[in-house]
């Protein structure tokens, strides 16, 4: 049960960071979003033996952390979370692959690399995901996603679904704890009740939107979803797209921290 | 479940961002033909239902541990396929955007092994099959199961195909399989069990919902024909790709034909021998640096055996100097804000 | 102004289970009326409710605004003249920011954006929330709920204002705020509730609904006051007005 209320609350904080303001809390959302999918494309687009060059792709990350001057424990420690399933998967790595390399004399499996290479993408990419939300907010995504031509009434339904989740934890939470308080000692909801105790949230949940519907057919709801004016995309806007597309397309094709090394090493020499 | 960015290749996650877009127009047309918008405040709160009933423990007999529910293929019962899907679909891109749980690049995927697969697939041929003989208490306790169970199933096959096509795990597509279909087995049962005691639970106390969804769905033509074309864009996927991957990226099979044969130490000295080569060749060609990039970036590209840059030491520094400095700006800027305000 | 009168002719109402819940209601409710409907749990308020906003419709019997019947084909007019206000706030706070709720029902009805900032901003300005206008729902106090939800209704600028229990689970100061809101607005009002006290001060006319029926129809004081028929209809007088030191009335 803790879990449910640990989600809710860090739901909420990213809310919150959402509302902001700063240089990129600022920029258009669409701007925003088609930046990190071309992040995220180009994080991905590295195979399997690459660390180095895409190290440089952390200036992204670092760069939105500061400007929007956003908190990073908290979000590094999602970050983390978020990796379990990778760090799950590839673990093994070390040891299904056979390979070895010398680095810096010592000998270490092929694995090791292929193993740190995904789990750098994968906090760059699930930093990409949480930074996108911490500076834009569900509710000028939903513009940005009607902007992509994504049809209203699915957004309109996403929009639903957030709004609803507070409701339903503050349901499930109280439901759950009633259920403790008469069932020490258990883990968790027993078999016995498991189709009566979420069956009942569920009949209950049809009914709320019984009365959502009729408030909204109360309101001159016929299928159609208007949202509000659209804010227009504008050069600054243009610029942060343009810029950041360059720098992941250029380090993409050219080994940027390589070459920095491949400078200095040039220069000690 | 949940695949993350890391796990696929961009080509992998844009093929499957368009075939579950295809899904979801359709699905949303549907709706509105059927001028289900009531529907759509009923998405809504079961989203968000789901969404918060995948953290509630339900405990498991005999093991004092729990377990928790995916709940695509309840949606899938409780709203129709269509609704179901776009549901499904609207809770996992809450989740990748608020908890990193799934990529944005993965959604695709996610969508697709989460919600098409229940929806589209379980529900029809499974639930539907063996309800269409008649709906009574033991029959839908039987389909639920069942159905929830072989949709987990194939979603987890999903995972595996998506990861090996996209060449991002040194996990042999056979060990993979085995890890990822025998854990969703366990989780599969939880999961059948607890969807099938939830549907038995609505159908005895209101069982119009679960009757309403239905409608309009008939097992005709019509969905097999969907099926039968979703397989169909899956199966060309798989053989197209097979192909590119196996030329390209000829590792995973390499690696298991190294273990076998046993050559695996001698590609071990050819690598460090390259290294040396490369390490002269790079420090040696100083000025001339668009030569020495561009080859460098060919040579990571293309050849095998090569070893990626990262590993050499020019590499190494590189990449620790660009950390330092990525660190030192992000401090500075902070810095500076905190100064102004 | 008679096209804001609001006539109840006959209506006649079952449930798909047998239940009578609305039986052979007929009034008539003028513009700038305050009404009070009571009656105890399951008389048929809510459905009565229903029947007005065109949500069911009666087996016989009719609903007219002004010269208009409610049939499925008046019903877009109807709901933009007349505004209902839940019982449960959060069902009819939908949207992710009180600004788009407040903001839903003229959108619906295809206004100019521009117009539909100025309606938004006299409801919020109405109320008194205008500082919450960007604040998301779950952030919202009850009290604030339902003021946000007041003015979401009022955004579409009804004529009649319907509100099932507004003070319901409302702390002493939010609901004494509300009160003070409703007796603020010109509009007609019908106000269910089981708050008598509160109904005793907005309302200068009461109908008692007893088992589907109207028990009795006539001004605020005649009817709260009365021990007898209050009793009957499973109510009490309101709380205010018992244990009354001059008369005696009211003895708990």
């Amino acid at each position: 049960m803790q879990s449910i209320i640990n989600s809710l609350y860090n739901m909420r904080s990213l809310d919150e960071l959402a509302k902001k303001e700063s240089l990129i809390h600022s920029l258009h959302p669409l701007v925003k979003l088609l930046t990190t999918f071309i992040y995220l494309s180009v994080v991905v687009s590295f195979g399997r033996y690459e660390i180095g060059g895409l190290l440089h792709l952390i200036f992204y990350p670092i760069l939105i952390f500061s400007l929007a001057e956003l908190p990073v424990v908290p979000i590094l420690k999602r970050i983390l979370y978020a990796q379990s399933f990778i760090i799950g998967i590839c673990i093994l790595n070390p040891l299904f692959d056979q390979h070895t390399i010398i680095l810096g004399g010592i000998v270490i499996s092929r694995g090791w690399i292929t193993f740190l290479s995904i789990f750098i993408k994968g906090g760059l990419t699930a930093a990409a995901s949480i930074l996108l939300i911490a500076t834009t907010g569900i509710d000028r995504l939903a513009v940005a996603l009607r902007m992509l031509k994504i049809p209203r009434i699915f957004v309109l339904q996403l929009l639903l679904t957030y709004r609803y989740i507070t409701v339903m934890i503050e349901e499930v939470s109280r439901m759950v704890r009633a259920y403790s308080l008469r069932a020490p000692g258990q883990k968790g909801i027993q078999r016995s009740v498991w189709g009566s105790f979420a069956g009942q949230l569920i009949l209950r949940t049809f009914d709320r939107s019984q009365r959502v519907y009729q408030s909204m057919i109360l309101r001159g709801f016929t299928g159609e979803y208007n949202t509000g004016a659209v804010a227009k995309v504008n050069f600054k806007d243009f610029a942060y797209l343009a810029g950041w597309s360059l720098f992941f397309i250029i380090g993409r094709i050219f080994n940027i921290p390589m070459f920095i090394g491949i400078l200095v090493i040039g220069v000690i020499k | 479940m949940h695949m993350a960015d890391a796990l696929i290749s961009p080509v992998v996650g844009g093929i499957m961002l368009i075939n579950t877009a295809g899904v979801a127009v359709y699905s949303i047309k549907k709706i509105k033909n059927d001028m289900d918008e009531k529907k759509v405040p009923l998405m809504g709160v079961m989203g968000a239902f789901v969404f918060v009933a995948q953290m509630i423990n339900f405990s498991i007999p005999g093991t004092g541990s729990s377990g928790h529910i995916g709940g695509g293929m309840l949606l899938a019962i409780l709203l129709g396929p269509y609704a179901g899907f776009l549901t499904m679909a609207s809770i996992l891109f809450i989740q990748a955007l608020f908890f990193g749980d799934g990529g944005l690049l993965a959604y695709g995927c996610n969508l697709f092994n989460l919600g098409f697969c229940t929806c589209f697939i379980a529900y029809p041929l499974i639930y539907k099959w063996i309800i269409c003989k008649g709906a009574e208490s033991k029959r839908i306790f039987r389909a639920s199961m069942f159905s929830a169970l072989i949709g987990l199933q194939m979603g987890a096959f999903s995972v595996v195909i998506e990861t090996f096509i996209s060449g991002k795990t040194e996990l042999t597509f056979g060990t993979f399989l085995l890890m990822m279909q025998s854990i969703h087995l366990a989780i599969g049962l939880v999961e059948g069990v607890v969807t099938a005691t939830i549907i038995t639970f609505i159908w005895r106390a209101r069982p119009e919902i679960i009757e309403k969804a239905a409608i309009g769905e008939a097992l005709g033509n019509i969905y097999i024909k969907k099926v039968l074309i979703g397989i169909l864009i899956a199966v060309v996927m798989v053989g197209g790709l097979l192909s590119w991957f196996a030329s390209k990226n000829p590792d995973g099979l390499e690696w298991s034909i190294g273990k076998n044969s046993g050559t695996t130490e001698v590609k071990a000295q050819d690598e460090i021998y390259n290294t040396l080569q490369e390490i002269q060749s790079k420090t040696v060609f100083l000025p001339d640096y668009s030569f020495k990039i561009n080859e460098g970036a060919t040579q990571a590209e293309n050849a095998w055996p090569s070893i990626n840059s990262g590993t050499s030491i020019s590499g190494i520094v590189g990449g620790t100097l660009t950390l330092t400095l990525a660190t030192f700006i992000g401090l500075v800027i902070r810095w500076g804000k905190r100064k102004s305000s | 102004m008679s096209h804001h009168k609001l006539e109840v002719r006959s209506l006649n109402f079952s449930y798909p289970d047998g239940h009578e819940a609305v039986k052979n209601i007929s009034f008539t409710i003028n513009h700038g009326e305050s009404v009070g409907i009571i009656g105890a749990n399951g008389a048929g308020k809510s459905t009565l409710l229903m029947l007005l906003m065109g949500v069911i419709f009666p087996h016989s019997g009719e609903v007219l605004l002004g010269d208009v019947h409610v049939t499925p084909k008046t019903l877009p007019m109807i709901r933009q003249r007349l505004g209902m206000v839940f019982q449960d706030p959060d069902d009819q706070l939908f949207m992710t920011t009180v600004y788009d709720d407040v903001a839903f029902g003229p959108r619906n009805y295809k206004l100019d954006e521009n117009e539909v900032q100025s309606r938004v901003t006299k409801a919020l300005n109405l109320v008194g929330i205008s500082n919450l206008k960007d604040r998301a729902p779950f952030k919202l106090s009850g009290g604030e709920k339902r003021s946000a939800t007041i003015a979401s209704v009022l955004s579409m600028e009804p004529d009649v204002l319907i509100m099932d229990e507004p003070t319901a689970a409302l702390d002493p100061k939010s609901r004494r705020r509300v009160i003070g809101l409703l007796k603020s607005f010109e509009h007609t009002k019908i106000i269910t509730s089981h708050d008598l006290d509160m109904v005793f001060e907005t309302c200068k006319r009461i109908i008692v609904i007893k088992e589907g029926e109207v028990a009795a129809d006539g001004t605020a004081v005649e009817i709260l006051t009365n021990v007898e028929l209050l009793d009957d209809c499973r109510l009490e007088i309101p709380l205010s007005l018992q244990n009354c030191p001059r008369c005696g009335k009211g003895k708990a």
